[in-house]
């Protein structure tokens, strides 16, 4: 995802003279040549994650179109009331992309994780929040965001689902099962691990790149009694917004993502998925004690 | 007064001219503080205010979003009474609105607020933000074609400045905005330092030879005070030129606000009294 993100901003900052793109080293070899093309709209700040930031408000200000990267947690965790008040409270938009979600950093440890990324920004008014599953998924987003002004938070990751699921962000069912049976919301890279857990069960599976905002009208058509998310960030992140579309009605939810606690460990992404139960066994664990 | 789609406020009015006599401001700050006993000097910024609007920035409250007006952040977002007092002075806002500071209809607020102030350019309160934004926007002026090397006039049009106080430069955004705006020689941006002595750990040189002191020039001062040159160093070593005026002198003030050349970033420190403590 990051090489087709390179790829693409590449080709809207050749293609949008309103298109600017704000680094903090990370990546900025990665952009060099774009940055030889456009001296003025690629902008290199060194590792200083809060002028990042304001440096994408003020050039939001003069009517550019800023794309702002780096890892999740110095983009989102590091500069956070920059992005509060640089952005938000002026009036003005960003599209903030970045990489090293959750624990793709694995072997780097917690000061390169940021599973509570979508949550930080969810504090926000306003916000899209784009969590795509597939490389595929990720250039009509970036074109996407280029052509509006208000704020996104486009979050890559290494986990990545075997095919492509594009579309506008509502949900789509990749399997369904018979009227009113429970249904699985699978975000972004969860899908795959989602589908191989519940192979064989009676359950309505559907698929969103796009969190926020939720499709809560789709949500109220395809749930039953049941919902079960599963999101590849801090769990519980979008029950509140389920609470508040089936508030009218009874229902019961189970939440699943990454846990809140540092659990001190390297090892490999896939490690770390098992350890948050996040991969296709703990899912079906969860999922099975859930259902009863 | 209508609400345009992006949420600013337009205001149409004219309820006095716009005025050129700085004898005036006291009245005004009546008005906000309902306070007979404040005198200008109480206000560390009125006369760097005052000197910007009145002789200086390219702004005007007809042309409120001119994509070639210079650009006047506030970054020092605490007690804006000045700042009000200079727009109503100048005709951006009404002076009535002066009569209800932070009241619940109120536009203006104990920290300004860009969406709902006629020429204001940022909404601050928080310190160390302006100078990033600032950042920001003379690149982004850059980038189009309206400031810089391309344009017929050069550097000087639309200039950023910015206003920043000197415990606010305690804040460590700042110190990456000011490395970074040096490094990239960043011209067409001016800080501006109101130097009341009140930052927590003073900005005097440790070691008082700087090897700076002679290097900055000074308007309306006997002598560069210790602080004062302390602040200028911090900008001087990343590569910024800065000048050291009386903060209290109009024209010491302007003098030092037109000495930026037209290849670096350009500080001016402005020497007030010490803040009164409480």
């Amino acid at each position: 995802m990051r090489e087709t993100f390179v790829d693409t901003m590449t080709g809207l900052l050749a293609d949008d003279p309103r298109t600017a793109l704000v680094l903090a080293d990370i990546s900025a070899d990665a952009f060099a040549s774009a940055a030889r093309r456009h001296p003025d709209r690629v902008i290199n700040v060194g590792i200083r994650e809060q002028l990042m930031l304001g440096v994408a408000g003020g050039l939001a200000l003069t009517g550019l179109r800023p794309f702002v990267h780096s890892y999740a947690t110095f983009v989102v965790d590091r500069a956070y009331e920059q992005i509060k008040l640089d952005l938000d409270h002026q009036g003005v938009g960003a599209v903030l992309v970045s990489v090293g979600a959750s624990y793709d950093g694995a072997a780097m440890g917690r000061t390169h994780m940021s599973p509570m990324d979508v949550a930080l920004v969810d504090t926000l008014g306003g916000w899209t929040v784009q969590v795509p599953g597939h490389p595929d998924e990720v250039p009509p987003l970036l074109a996407a965001n280029a052509r509006r002004d208000s704020s996104v938070y486009l979050r890559l990751s290494t986990q990545r689902n075997e095919r492509a699921w594009p579309g506008d962000g509502r949900l789509q069912v990749v399997r369904r099962g018979h009227a009113g049976a429970p249904l699985v919301v699978a975000v972004g890279p969860m899908l795959d691990p989602a589908l191989r857990a519940l192979a064989g069960l009676d359950l309505t599976i559907a698929y969103t790149h796009t969190p926020r905002p939720f499709d809560t009208a789709g949500l109220r058509a395809l749930a039953g009694r049941e919902v079960i998310l599963v999101e590849p960030y801090l769990a519980g992140t979008s029950s509140r917004v389920v609470a508040e579309a089936l508030g009218d009605r009874p229902y019961r939810l189970l939440s699943l993502g990454v846990g809140r606690g540092d659990l001190r460990r390297y090892g490999t992404p896939d490690d770390h998925a098992r350890w948050h139960g996040l991969d296709a066994a703990g899912l079906r664990e969860s999922i099975s004690a859930f259902l009863g | 007064m209508t609400v345009t789609t992006a949420g600013r406020v337009d205001v149409g009015f004219a309820d006095r001219p716009p005025t050129t006599d700085f004898a005036r401001l006291p009245t005004l700050l009546r008005r906000l503080t309902g306070d007979e006993k404040h005198q200008p000097s109480s206000y560390s910024t009125l006369d760097v205010l005052w000197v910007l609007y009145d002789r200086v920035l390219r702004v005007a409250p007809d042309r409120l979003d001119a994509v070639d007006r210079d650009r006047f952040l506030l970054s020092k977002g605490h007690g804006p009474a000045a700042y009000y007092a200079v727009l109503a002075a100048k005709g951006f806002v009404p002076e009535s609105w002066l009569d209800d500071l932070a009241g619940p209809d109120s536009r203006l607020g104990h920290h300004p607020d860009r969406m709902l102030v006629p020429g204001v350019e940022i909404g601050s309160g928080s310190l160390g933000h302006g100078l990033g934004l600032g950042v920001g926007i003379a690149l982004g002026l850059r980038a189009q074609g309206l400031a810089g090397p391309g344009t017929p006039h050069g550097y000087r049009e639309p200039r950023v400045y910015v206003l920043l106080g000197d415990a606010e430069l305690d804040e460590g955004s700042n110190h990456e905005a000011i490395c970074y705006s040096g490094a990239c020689r960043l011209a067409g941006l001016t800080a501006i330092v109101i130097d009341n002595q009140s930052a927590t750990h003073s900005w005097a040189p440790a070691s008082p030879n700087t090897g700076y002191t002679a290097a900055v020039p000074t308007y309306g001062l006997d002598s560069a005070p210790a602080e004062s040159v302390g602040i200028a160093t911090r900008f001087l070593v990343n590569g910024w030129t800065a000048a050291i005026v009386n903060g209290r002198d109009h024209d010491a003030i302007e003098a030092g606000l037109t000495r930026s050349d037209s290849r670096r970033p350009h500080v001016v420190v402005a020497r007030v009294e010490g803040k009164q403590h409480a």
